[in-house]
């Protein structure tokens, strides 16, 4: 057994980290500024170290599949808390674009997301539409010229629509088609008229997703990608990831290192609160998870470097970690006591862990989704009679 | 990275649970734990696992071991409480694992042999109740042994056993030497206990014991989280499985929502303690720095899952779930004894936080 890449990568980390360190931070020292981070997401996609799936010709570096080199890019970029290149939105539409998008589409839009140029905010979910997607009903009609799409109706729990240029959208071409097969897939300008967004106000009060509202807003007939009507399997795109799971733990782990640090410095009955028998063994309890969650994903990991069939454990991964989330943030509350109440005071962030603990058990599947998910295709127990009807019951919003 | 077991180490396990399979299924278990008077172990069963190397595994090759790893020794050790086996592994493991580590060439060349190809059985005597079971906590002193020590493993059987003394160091007592031992109307009837209590025994101090108990106290750790995980898995896909063929209102009660989350929430708690306790083994044999704080968590964990996954496998199975003819109990039973040998989850994690340093 071996936790590490191994010295194979060695010459090649080193190379990493003199690249990052040549690169960023950047000359003029503003971290914050777009034009010093698409500088850097530039050469770094020329350098081979980010968008490696993706073909030269589109703006990706297409370098080989290699999840261990991957892995150490991400390592070494959050080291140095340098520019991801993630932007919300892109890890979505590009695999789709590269799957199913016209070349004309391909060539127009995905160089430009990858520097952030352009900003994808995705609308799926709709006000009725939540865990049983398919029922939407935003609607878009070809007009009278049939030169393009005529859009109306609403968007949901859209993530940063306020900040995008664009989104991309499951809207019913087909009224009179089936539930899933009169749905296409539209890429949509969001700046102008017929496009109004609205931001929602969160439990912490923080305004992170939005609704947006079509009234006759427009778009040319070919942004439409795929199939009209097929929609639906456009969003299942296949398009094989460089990811494990190994750079979505880079929060619990920081969280819990967080969470040691405040029962260090919370005082209880005279003493740190760690030293609390109960809190110091409920720690423990909840280092144990973290560690299970961690050893796993280095074995889903390495049967994904070996070319092995997956394991039951990466299905698992989000319902694990959404609950790990919420004993953490409960064991925080447990050492802030009074503070919990009150928003202003200098607990405010453990406050709003404690809320968006919960918002990980919705967002992208909820929790009881995620449960069925695992009761199917893990446990391998027989569909629900009344899964459809269960699934809307249940999923508040997807 | 390669966080996955070897090609040899699958044959490995597959060798033992073929075995296990043939040997050692739910009814032959019940026959065992079912036999009148005090519990015992199967002894046919034990020497079928001796010829397929098990008691050999981590004994060196020069003493007539295998020579592998504590991983290895965790597999196996995942296959046999999957099985729920009844055989004096445990303590002879560990026993042959304190001479290996702890012996000098000729303690070594003296007792190991024999243990390593099964013809002897061997345990260890560690606990001091209630809850002492760590080398900073025995009490026993002197160059003959006198006191008590608790919770000992298939003692009555045992050629020999390796003692935790009051310095940190360990002795082995052999069979004929001063002692009684009173086996204990043990819960877990697949793996007998004694009360064992010497007066003046001869002793022989282990060479480097000092060095080696605190070893095989993590070891033991590891091998009882291993245990529990086998024991955890088999007991969700036995309660998964009893859901696909158990109907009632005309379908199977898989199909029912509460059931169903019940199963997924078992399943959850079981499947991602499989890394845990790899790397538990894993840092035991390649991480130093790690290994003892690792094993203290797998066995926290691994143990109070166990314990919790065969409360909710009755629940998942109803009547027949808490019947004594029903395979749960067993397995509830082997829970508690993952639970309380060696020392609760509790104390485990208070000496996990203190290895922390919190």
């Amino acid at each position: 057994m071996d936790l590490g890449f191994g010295p194979e990568y060695d010459a090649f980390r080193a190379e990493v980290r003199a690249f990052i360190a040549s690169h960023w931070p950047p000359e003029d020292g503003d971290l914050k500024s777009h034009a010093n981070e698409r500088a850097f997401v530039v050469a770094a996609i020329e350098q081979g170290y980010m968008h490696r799936s993706i073909p030269r010709a589109y703006g990706g570096s297409e370098q080989p599949y290699d999840i261990a080199r991957a892995e150490i890019i991400r390592e070494e970029l959050t080291r140095a808390r340098a520019p991801s290149g993630r932007i919300p939105g892109n890890g979505l539409v590009v695999p789709t674009l590269l799957e199913w998008g016209t070349e004309e589409q391909k060539q127009r839009f995905i160089s430009p997301t990858l520097t952030g140029d352009i900003v994808w905010c995705q609308g799926f979910s709709e006000p009725g539409a939540g865990s049983d997607l398919a029922s939407l009903r935003t609607r878009a009609e070809l007009s009278s010229d049939g030169t393009k799409w005529i859009i109306n109706g609403s968007k949901i729990w859209t993530s940063h629509a306020h900040k995008s240029t664009h989104i991309f959208c499951l809207v019913r071409t087909e009224p009179g088609a089936p539930k899933h097969a009169g749905i296409s897939y539209l890429l949509i300008d969001l700046r102008q008229p017929g496009v109004t967004i609205r931001p929602l106000v969160q439990m912490t009060r923080q305004k992170e997703f939005n609704e947006v509202f079509f009234d006759n807003a427009e778009t040319p007939v070919d942004m439409l990608v795929g199939e009209r009507g097929k929609g639906w399997n456009v969003t299942r795109s296949t398009l094989k990831h460089e990811r494990s799971g190994i750079s979505a733990m880079t929060w619990p782990l920081s969280m819990f290192r967080d969470l040691v640090k405040l029962l260090k410095e919370v005082e209880r009955d005279g003493q740190p609160a760690i030293k609390d028998l109960r809190i110091r063994e409920e720690l423990a309890a909840i280092e144990g998870e973290l560690m299970s969650l961690v050893y796993s994903t280095y074995r889903s990991t390495s049967l994904d470097i070996h070319n092995q069939p997956g394991d039951t454990f990466s299905t698992m991964r989000k319902l694990y970690m959404t609950d790990l989330a919420g004993r953490m943030a409960k064991l925080a509350r447990d050492a802030v006591e009074d503070d919990f109440a009150d928003m202003g005071g200098a607990r405010l962030k453990w406050i709003e862990r404690f809320m968006i603990s919960l918002s990980m058990s919705i967002a992208g599947g909820t929790s009881n989704i995620q449960r069925n998910i695992i009761a199917e295709r893990v446990l391998g127990l027989p569909r629900e009679r009344t899964s459809e009807r269960a699934a809307n019951s249940q999923g508040a919003a997807a | 990275m390669n966080f996955l077991l070897s090609p040899e180490q699958h044959a490995l396990v597959d060798s033992v649970s073929g075995l296990l399979r043939d040997r050692c299924d739910a009814l032959h278990v019940h026959q065992v734990f079912d036999t009148p008077g005090e519990a015992a172990f199967d002894a046919a069963l034990w020497s079928a696992l001796s010829e397929l190397g098990v008691p050999a595994i981590m004994v060196p090759e020069a003493h007539g071991g295998l020579g592998l790893e504590l991983i290895d020794l965790a597999i196996v050790s995942e296959a046999l409480g999957r099985a729920a086996a009844p055989v004096p592994f445990l303590g002879h493991a560990l026993a042959a694992l304190a001479i290996s580590l702890g012996g000098s060439e000729e303690q070594k060349e003296r007792w190991l042999p024999a243990l390593a190809s099964g013809e002897k059985i061997a345990t260890v005597a560690f606990g001091e109740s209630p809850g002492r079971w760590a080398p900073d906590e025995w009490t026993l002193l002197g160059e003959t042994l006198t006191g008590t020590k608790t919770m000992v493993p298939n003692a009555k059987e045992a050629d020999l056993i390796v003692v935790g003394l009051g310095t940190g160091a360990l002795a082995v007592v052999e069979k004929d030497a001063s002692f009684t031992v009173a086996r204990l109307d043990v819960a877990d009837r697949t793996r007998p206990l004694d009360t064992v209590t010497f007066t003046d025994a001869s002793a022989e101090l282990l060479a480097n014991g000092t060095v080696a108990a605190p070893r095989v106290f993590d070891a033991a750790a590891v091998l009882l989280a291993a245990d529990a995980f086998g024991g955890a898995d088999h007991c969700v896909n036995m309660s998964v499985e009893y859901a696909k063929i158990r109907e009632q209102y005309g379908q199977p009660i898989a199909a029912f929502q509460g059931l169903r989350y019940q199963l997924v929430a078992m399943a959850l708690a079981t499947e991602p303690a499989r890394g845990l306790y790899w790397f538990a083994a894993h840092a035991w044999d390649a991480l130093p720095e790690k290994a003892r704080h690792a094993a203290g968590q797998a066995k926290a964990h691994l143990a109070e899952t166990y314990l919790q996954v065969t409360r909710d496998t009755v629940e998942a199975h109803g009547g027949i779930g808490f019947t004594w003819e029903h395979d749960t109990h067993i397995y509830m039973k082997r829970a508690m004894l993952d639970w309380a040998w060696l020392g609760t989850p509790s104390r485990h994690r208070q000496r996990a936080a203190d290895l922390a340093g919190w």
